[in-house]
């Protein structure tokens, strides 16, 4: 477990675009993908998440440096050995929806199958098992077509597994799930990473899903740079805050998570505990005030088991309490 | 834990109903490819007993000894040509649909058709104004002369297709250039035909109308091998065109060669599709209707039992088609195109309606 998988040395990534100077995306980059270990790439659009990857994946040439697996530079590699090394997990959809689920991982298996492609025995088992390992075994003679956004993506992700490779590169895995679904694939993914051992790697858009699920973060700034670290590590240095800190949002470390930022209302103070007093600041914030520790008693927002209390009025809704206080709000600034 | 094996077991029923159904369906048509052939060879303008045409075959002597050469002579190689020809366009059909990710490509997209059309029609319709030079050419090659002219203009199709696909990235801008090459060359077609004389302009009309009629047994073995070179790349890539059914981009991450797929697919469609053209005219509507056809059958898009099916299909199909041109019991013979486009369209509408699968299967 966690020997060093991947290394790029000195690489600059980006385009050549006819005789001019090429486009660098980003450069310089010393970079170590280990076993067992979930990394995401998190950066804005336009940063170089996806050249980055094509680059690494040896799709796309880097304009300097290398990219070595073991003592393997990837991009002097023959196409056959590369797909022994290096699985993906696309966003492009398959176009085809003739194949059943288990057809689609089966797929996995060509670079070890013979010129036909049948399956042995051996090769049966390892499909059986990526079925199970991202727990769509019950999915195996369904058409593709017939499954779900988050069906389909774990057959995908078994798909990779099922090639047998080293490292998995993902592009945006979670792009086009609901809410829940995105966090039950970033859990399958960390849980793949570390009972299988491969080196995984995907670029995402969910930052407070990476925050939490990932062993390493590949941040980009955006300016060519990439910061790399233990999540937590990334937050407390700022350099999280500072990546996408942009008009009308903003990176609260305290909770790790993004604000909107709301005009400021003016302070007030929740008196109370639990899970009704964390939504009742969830409330206040969100409308536009500060929420503090301790304030003076017209400023203090009482939370009981059943109801609001504040100046002595009593709400039965958060949504009562926060129209009373909007009114009231050019006296509490 | 029960209701989790309980399913296991009913997937595992369901997987081998699939596998099952592979089986099945190749065999069926195995056995109704063998009487479709002995069906064509028995009936025409003249019935031949169903005994004397396996007489025939196995060189027995007939009840009547015209049977034996209206058989072996005349009937077998139209059969075997059909059967080839039927073969040659939906394995041709398949690959196209599957390169270009489209249901309504077939063989002869990348102007294959258009190449040998404009071969025949120069031989045909430019002979009374060019002089000797061609005539001595035709006469020099035979009976192979519209074949051979057929040939040169598909072969030369295929290197200005091939050339572009080795410079191109772009799967749709190949699509694109063999259309308008398509195109392109049809109006030269039509110049041709603007110029000819009517007697002229007949004969290349009946080249366009397709017949499995032409081929003797001296041209089949030039066709025959052609088919079966053609036929034997498209098994070899079995497991490029599998991976191209996830996309180029994936197909590349499996270890393919794209370019190399790329050429080979078009390389084995183009001698298909050419071949059969040449020897048989531009005969349409198989190739595009056997592979979807297939797909139905089978319920996957698998090309190791795609591509079988497909090959059997449409060898039924094209000698159900010239079946049916040539009127058993009549003496008149119909345009074979009309045959196969007449009866096939509304039969391929009907079940593209009727399966959703279809549809699904191009995300359409």
């Amino acid at each position: 477990m966690n020997q060093t998988v991947l290394t790029a040395q000195q690489l600059s990534v980006g385009y050549r675009a006819g005789r001019g100077a090429p486009a660098v995306v980003l450069r310089d980059l010393n970079l170590t993908l280990h076993s067992g270990a979930l990394v995401c790439l998190i950066g804005q659009n336009g940063a170089g998440k996806s050249t980055l990857m094509r680059t690494l994946a040896a799709v796309q040439r880097p304009l300097a440096g290398a990219v070595f697996i073991g003592s393997e530079d990837v991009h002097q590699l023959p196409i056959k050995r590369l797909a022994r090394l290096i699985s993906v997990v696309l966003t492009e959809r398959a176009q085809t929806s003739l194949l059943s689920a288990y057809e689609v991982t089966a797929l996995g298996r060509l670079p070890h199958t013979d010129w036909t492609g049948r399956l042995s025995e051996t090769d049966r088992a390892v499909v059986d098992w990526a079925l199970q390992a991202v727990g769509a075994q019950a999915l195996a003679a369904r058409p593709i077509s017939e499954l779900s956004d988050g069906e389909r993506q774990k057959v995908m992700i078994a798909r990779a597994l099922a090639q047998e490779t080293p490292l998995i590169f993902l592009d945006e895995p979670t792009a086009f799930l609901d809410l829940p679904r995105r966090v039950e694939v970033m859990a399958l993914l960390r849980r793949l990473a570390h009972r299988t051992g491969r080196a995984i790697l995907l670029s995402t858009h969910d930052l407070d899903l990476a925050l939490r699920s990932a062993d390493r973060i590949w941040l980009l700034d955006g300016n060519g740079a990439l910061q790399a670290g233990a999540p937590e590590d990334l937050v407390l240095s700022g350099a999280f805050a500072r990546t996408f800190a942009s008009e009308g949002v903003a990176f609260d470390a305290s909770s790790g998570t993004f604000k909107l930022c709301a005009e400021v209302r003016g302070a007030l103070a929740v008196q109370g505990d639990g899970l009704r007093a964390f939504w009742t600041r969830r409330a206040l914030e969100r409308v536009g005030f500060v929420v503090r520790e301790q304030m003076s008693a017209p400023f203090c927002v009482q939370v009981t088991h059943d109801s609001w209390q504040w100046q002595g009025v009593r709400y039965g809704s958060l949504e009562a309490l926060v129209a009373a206080l909007l009114n009231a709000s050019a006296d509490l600034a | 834990m029960a209701t989790h094996s309980e399913a296991q077991v009913w997937q595992s029923a369901r997987l081998a109903l699939r596998l099952g159904r592979r089986s099945i369906v190749l065999t069926a048509l195995l056995v109704a490819v063998c009487g479709m052939f002995c069906l064509v060879l028995a009936v025409g303008s003249v019935s031949v007993p169903l005994e004397d045409v396996l007489r025939a075959l196995l060189g027995q002597a007939t009840s009547q000894p015209a049977y034996a050469t209206i058989v072996t002579q005349f009937r077998m190689p139209r059969a075997l040509t059909a059967l080839l020809a039927g073969a040659a366009l939906a394995v041709g059909g398949v690959q196209m649909q599957t390169l270009f990710r489209n249901p309504l490509t077939d063989p002869f997209v990348l102007g294959v058709s258009a190449g040998a059309s404009l071969g025949v029609a120069l031989v045909v319709l430019a002979v009374g104004t060019t002089g000797a030079s061609v005539l001595v050419g035709i006469g020099l090659l035979g009976d192979f002369g519209l074949a051979a002219a057929a040939s040169f203009g598909a072969a030369a199709m295929l290197l200005i297709v091939l050339s572009f696909a080795q410079r191109t990235q772009s799967i749709l801008t190949l699509l694109i250039v063999g259309l308008m090459l398509g195109y392109a060359v049809s109006a030269l077609v039509s110049l041709l035909l603007y110029f000819s004389i009517p007697e002229r302009i007949q004969a290349y009309i009946n080249w366009t109308f397709g017949s499995f009629g032409g081929v003797t047994w001296r041209q089949l073995p030039i066709l025959a091998p052609l088919i079966g070179v053609g036929l034997a790349l498209s098994f070899a890539l079995i497991k490029p065109l599998n991976a191209l059914l996830l996309g180029e981009a994936y197909a590349q991450s499996m270890g393919i060669n794209l370019r190399r797929a790329r050429l080979g697919i078009i390389l084995s469609t183009a001698l298909l599709a050419g071949a059969v053209t040449a020897f048989c005219g531009p005969i349409g509507f198989l190739g595009i209707a056997v592979p979807h056809l297939s797909r139905i059958l089978l319920r996957t898009a698998d090309h190791r039992a795609l591509l079988p099916t497909a090959m059997l299909l449409g060898a039924l199909v094209a000698m159900l088609a010239d079946l049916i041109a040539q009127v058993p019991g009549r003496q008149i013979i119909l345009p074979l195109n009309a045959i196969t486009a007449l009866i096939g369209a509304p039969v391929v509408a009907l079940i593209v309606i009727r399966q959703r699968r279809l549809r699904d299967a191009f995300n359409a």
